[in-house]
């Protein structure tokens, strides 16, 4: 299962290395939204709660569009029928697509969180970054596991572009409460990191079950 | 199961599954449907579907556009539950073993199951590492299909008979005992269609489902026919029984 998981990864990111239809248009969201908030608010910069509002907010709507455009070469010219018809197992599919997505994220975000810094951060990231990056990582792997699993749902039917944020946006609620949350202190002047260990709990015990759920129902999703 | 590419599956790690040979050494047919129906919402797209194909014969199918070909071939790869009846493909009985059937069929139908974005040979190359194939086969059916020189070039720069060969190629790949081909030499010049034949014609010697709308070239290539019309079964019988003006008539 590994070897096929490794294989579906490799050759997606592969396709997305020539399209560049993913990450870019992520990364692209991401900026635009925080050059029009820098000149939208009525404020030069942001800290706290807003701060942490806004970052994951744009994150999570960045992510929105990759998962809508997760299985889209496996769309094209019947190509998801022939992974259906290789001998793998359907879970190997979940986690090369969930492992793609994480990497789209990570990729989103070292440019979007220098950006969001420069652009509207008050206290800067200042000392902050390790904690920061950990709540980030943690996230990640919920927006991945659920992110891939909506994917798969959507993949099959005609409206995905409105199965995705439909299914996707409720289900990452308390992703964005847990991380927001994280964040707040992060972000806050002066930094602090109240709080921390208990939502990093939360979000990975989260991205557990997700992932648990998703490798029991991910079979019946890709079955007729 | 020759089809002139030299086969060389690698190891594999574990016990392989049965495969379709082993059905075949028992005597049981490769294809078994009794009665077999499948819905699209309320509107059946077969029923009352019965078929035996025996090992190393060729099944051809043929209808008007909208029979039930493209729905049938489907069921049989394991893609779509059937919704009644009895259907047993290759030693599994669908749909409770349609994992059994992984990796035992080939299938070649209207789209090319391949990656535009990658060349014809990242294409094989990634269903050679799904399947377990060693990568030399690749390199084999790239020539055995004649696109050795333009095998590095993006499936979505090439021509339809193009991506219609490294489809073929992709389809025997896995040296599968059971062949599903929907129209393989659409988009085929002459040429193109002789260098196909040793991979997926009569000649390879695999058990074949062919849907063809070519009347005389598909009853010349068959041992048995089935004909269908809006999902119901108008006609099963062996091939030299069928005479082209009977299965003309389904199409009128």
């Amino acid at each position: 299962m590994t070897r096929a998981a490794a294989a579906i990864l490799c050759k997606d990111l592969r396709i997305e290395l020539r399209t560049r239809e993913s990450v870019p248009a992520m990364a692209l969201f991401a900026l635009t939204v925080y050059i029009l908030l820098h000149f939208g608010l009525d404020r030069d910069t942001l800290d706290g709660d807003l701060a942490s509002g806004v970052l994951w907010v744009t994150l999570l709507l960045a992510t929105v569009l990759a998962v809508n455009r997760l299985f889209a070469n496996e769309r094209e010219d019947g190509a998801l029928d022939g992974l259906l018809l290789a001998p793998v197992d359907r879970t190997a599919v979940y986690l090369a697509k969930a492992a793609a997505l994480f990497l789209y994220l990570v990729l989103l975000e070292l440019v979007a969180v220098p950006a969001f810094a420069l652009l509207l951060l008050a206290p800067g990231l200042g000392g902050a970054l390790p904690e920061l990056l950990a709540v980030l990582l943690v996230a990640d792997l919920g927006l991945a596991a659920i992110g891939a699993l909506v994917a798969a749902l959507a993949a099959e039917t005609r409206v995905r572009e409105l199965v995705v944020p439909l299914f996707l946006l409720p289900l990452l609620v308390p992703v964005i409460i847990a991380g927001a949350s994280a964040t707040e202190p992060l972000l806050a002047a002066p930094q602090e990191a109240d709080g921390l260990g208990g939502w990093l709990a939360f979000l990975a015990l989260y991205d557990t079950v997700f992932v648990l759920v998703s490798l029991a129902v991910f079979d019946f999703l890709l079955d007729d | 199961m020759s089809d002139g590419a030299g086969a060389t599956r690698a190891a594999p790690a574990e016990a392989p599954p049965e495969r379709g040979e082993a059905a075949a050494r028992r005597g049981e047919p490769m294809v078994v449907l009794e009665r077999l129906e499948r819905r699209y919402g309320e509107r059946p797209a077969l029923q009352g579907v019965s078929v035996r194909l025996e090992a190393g014969a060729t099944l051809g199918v043929f209808g008007p556009n909208g029979a039930g070909k493209t729905t049938l071939l489907r069921v049989l790869a394991g893609l779509l539950r059937p919704h009644g009846g009895r259907a047993r493909v290759a030693g599994a009985s669908l749909p409770e073993e349609a994992w059994k059937l992984r990796g035992r069929v080939g299938y070649l139908g209207h789209e090319a199951l391949l990656y535009r974005e990658l060349t014809g040979r990242e294409n094989l190359r990634f269903h050679a590492r799904l399947h377990g194939v060693a990568a030399e086969r690749v390199d084999a059916l790239l020539a055995a299909v004649g696109m050795e020189s333009r095998g590095d070039d993006p499936v979505r720069e090439l021509s339809r008979g193009m991506v219609q060969r490294v489809a073929a190629a992709r389809a025997v790949l896995h040296d599968p005992p059971l062949l599903l081909l929907d129209e393989p030499r659409a988009g085929l010049d002459i040429a193109a269609a002789a260098l196909l034949e040793p991979l997926v014609g009569r000649s390879s010697g695999r058990t074949r489902v062919l849907v063809t709308h070519d009347v005389e070239g598909g009853l010349a290539e068959c041992d048995a026919v089935l004909g269908l019309r809006v999902g119901d079964q108008a006609l099963s019988a062996p091939a030299a029984a069928v005479a082209p003006a009977r299965l003309r008539e389904l199409y009128a």
